[in-house]
């Protein structure tokens, strides 16, 4: 991989720090008049996930990582794995645990996700901004009270647990943003 | 196309700039002080190793086979030399260039304020930018501390006295473990320090004046006369922002042609391009550069102060990415 210099650093570029890849999310240029300059940078660790704030010396350098988002459907779990396919080269990626993380919550066959490859291997699993699930458990509502003050939990077809409206039963679809992990509204069958 | 013709700055900023710019010259004319121009590009250029000039080639009469030209990063030299012309007290507002800065903070190419007035010390030449801030940015007038005290009451370490492996046992204490482990600059590590953990404490209410930096960071100021372990050099905060560097001026010859070819070496050690020595302003300083104070404050700065602007783009017409 490339090394880069500070003056190369902008949001997004991808390089090695500890060991990990990570990902630049700010980045300032810190210069007295008279004296050193120094980039201050917050990046995320990829694999982590962790946000922390790092500082350089500017006119150094910086090992670049191999690091390539790629958009794979979802298509389905052995329990271990989680498999993935490329819809142009049908070539097949699985993803483990500790990639999918969170998102094996919102994953739902033939949706199209976002996978962090780090010199190849899965990293990281975004899921699309939103999924429609069905509801498989939750409260019935009382009749007549649709105006939702604080709502009510409802559980997913896969596990995740979201608040929604109480007026919502057992068997609907929602849409739900999978960033915040908030109810959007019902979907029509 | 949707080629980003526009301006960065609004049109009402660029009023309130011109405004501004305006009431400096006003408060000039108003204490007889004279208005210079001087070349924005020069056969020689500034040493400093964390200064990197522009460069470029004139080819002309009396130069067929072309000349290096120094984009100047600031007009320093040339206007000690009207002073040692006698000229009395000077200011000049002009584009200053420095490559390599580009940020929140920073163009490469900025408009600058600088004045020399002879006879005055520094602490005479903080009073008058003091007197200067607050008709235009209306704010209290200015706290002074010296370099040591702003640095112990936060760091709790004294910078004059401190050894390479105190400062470099802070920094890895601060979480900068990268930088400092290798480090054998001193000065290096005291920036390091001051920009990350000093600035953001100091001038926050009013500006504040830091005077009596380290005598290794003293550029083109005076040592001290009591203390040579300090110069007379003063820089000045407010809000998160350096806004100017001053100098009760050296005005040595020997001793400046020295710390040029001090920072020459230096750069050399560190990989870079030898600056031509302005040999003009070491004439200048030998044929006799009266005792005076001088400095240099970012106007585009002091804008963004007066107009609580967050960036420089927006206080400037076109910055680099519209340039």
């Amino acid at each position: 991989m490339a090394n880069y210099s500070t003056n190369e650093f902008k949001g997004g570029l991808k390089f090695m720090m500890d060991g990990e890849p990570c990902s630049i999310l700010e980045n300032e240029v810190v210069k007295p008049g008279k004296g050193q300059a120094f980039n201050r940078v917050k990046v995320r660790k990829l694999i982590s996930g962790k946000v922390l704030e790092k500082t350089f010396k500017s006119g150094e350098t910086v090992e670049g990582a191999d690091v390539m988002d790629h958009d794979l459907d979802y298509l389905y779990t052995d329990g271990e794995f989680w498999h993935f396919m490329n819809n142009e080269t049908f070539e097949q990626l699985a993803a483990d645990e500790k990639a999918v993380g969170d998102a094996v919550k919102w994953l739902v066959e033939n949706n199209t996700c976002t996978l962090t490859l780090w010199n190849g291997s899965p990293i990281s699993v975004t899921p699309p901004n939103f999924v429609e699930l069905e509801i498989t458990d939750t409260d019935p509502g009382l009749k007549g009270d649709t105006a939702g003050t604080g709502g009510k939990p409802a559980t997913l077809t896969t596990g995740a647990v979201v608040r929604v409206p109480l007026f919502v039963q057992i068997g609907e679809i929602v849409k739900v943003d999978t960033r915040t992990g908030e109810y959007v509204g019902r979907v029509q069958k | 196309m949707t080629e980003l013709w526009q301006p960065s700055a609004e049109i009402s900023s660029l009023h309130k700039r011109a405004e501004i710019i305006a009431q400096i010259r006003q408060f000039f004319a108003n204490k007889g002080v004279l208005e210079v121009d001087t070349p924005s590009m020069s056969h020689a250029s500034v040493t400093d190793v964390h200064l990197a000039s522009f460069k470029t080639m004139f080819v002309g009469p009396g130069f067929a086979k072309g000349a290096p030209l120094y984009l100047q990063t600031s007009p320093e030299f040339a206007m000690k030399r009207l002073l040692a012309a006698g000229c009395g007290p000077i200011y000049q507002i002009c584009k200053s260039f420095r490559n390599e800065e580009s940020g929140r903070h920073h163009n490469p190419e900025f408009t600058m304020l600088e004045w020399y007035r002879p006879g005055f010390n520094a602490s005479a030449l903080m009073a008058e930018i003091d007197e200067l801030m607050q008709q235009v940015l209306h704010c209290q007038p200015a706290e002074r501390k010296t370099y040591r005290d702003a640095f112990i009451d936060v760091l709790e370490l004294d910078p004059l006295s401190a050894s390479l492996a105190e400062l470099k046992a802070l920094a890895c204490q601060l979480g900068y473990q990268d930088i400092a482990q290798d480090e054998r600059d001193k000065d290096t590590l005291l920036q390091l320090l001051f920009c990350m953990h000093v600035e953001p404490k100091i001038g926050q209410q009013r500006p504040c004046f830091i005077y009596h930096f380290p005598a290794s960071q003293a550029a083109l100021a005076k040592l001290n006369h009591d203390n040579p372990a300090v110069a007379e050099r003063f820089e000045l905060y407010y809000q998160n922002m350096e806004l100017a560097n001053g100098f009760d001026e050296l005005t040595d010859s020997d001793e400046q042609a020295q710390r040029f070819a001090q920072d020459n070496l230096k750069r050399e050690s560190l990989g870079l391009e030898p600056v031509a020595i302005d040999k003009r302003f070491i004439a200048a300083l030998s044929s006799g550069l009266p005792s005076c104070s001088g400095v240099a404050l970012g106007i585009d700065r002091l804008v963004m102060l007066a107009l609580n602007k967050k960036t420089i783009a927006e206080v400037i017409a076109f910055d680099i990415t519209r340039a």
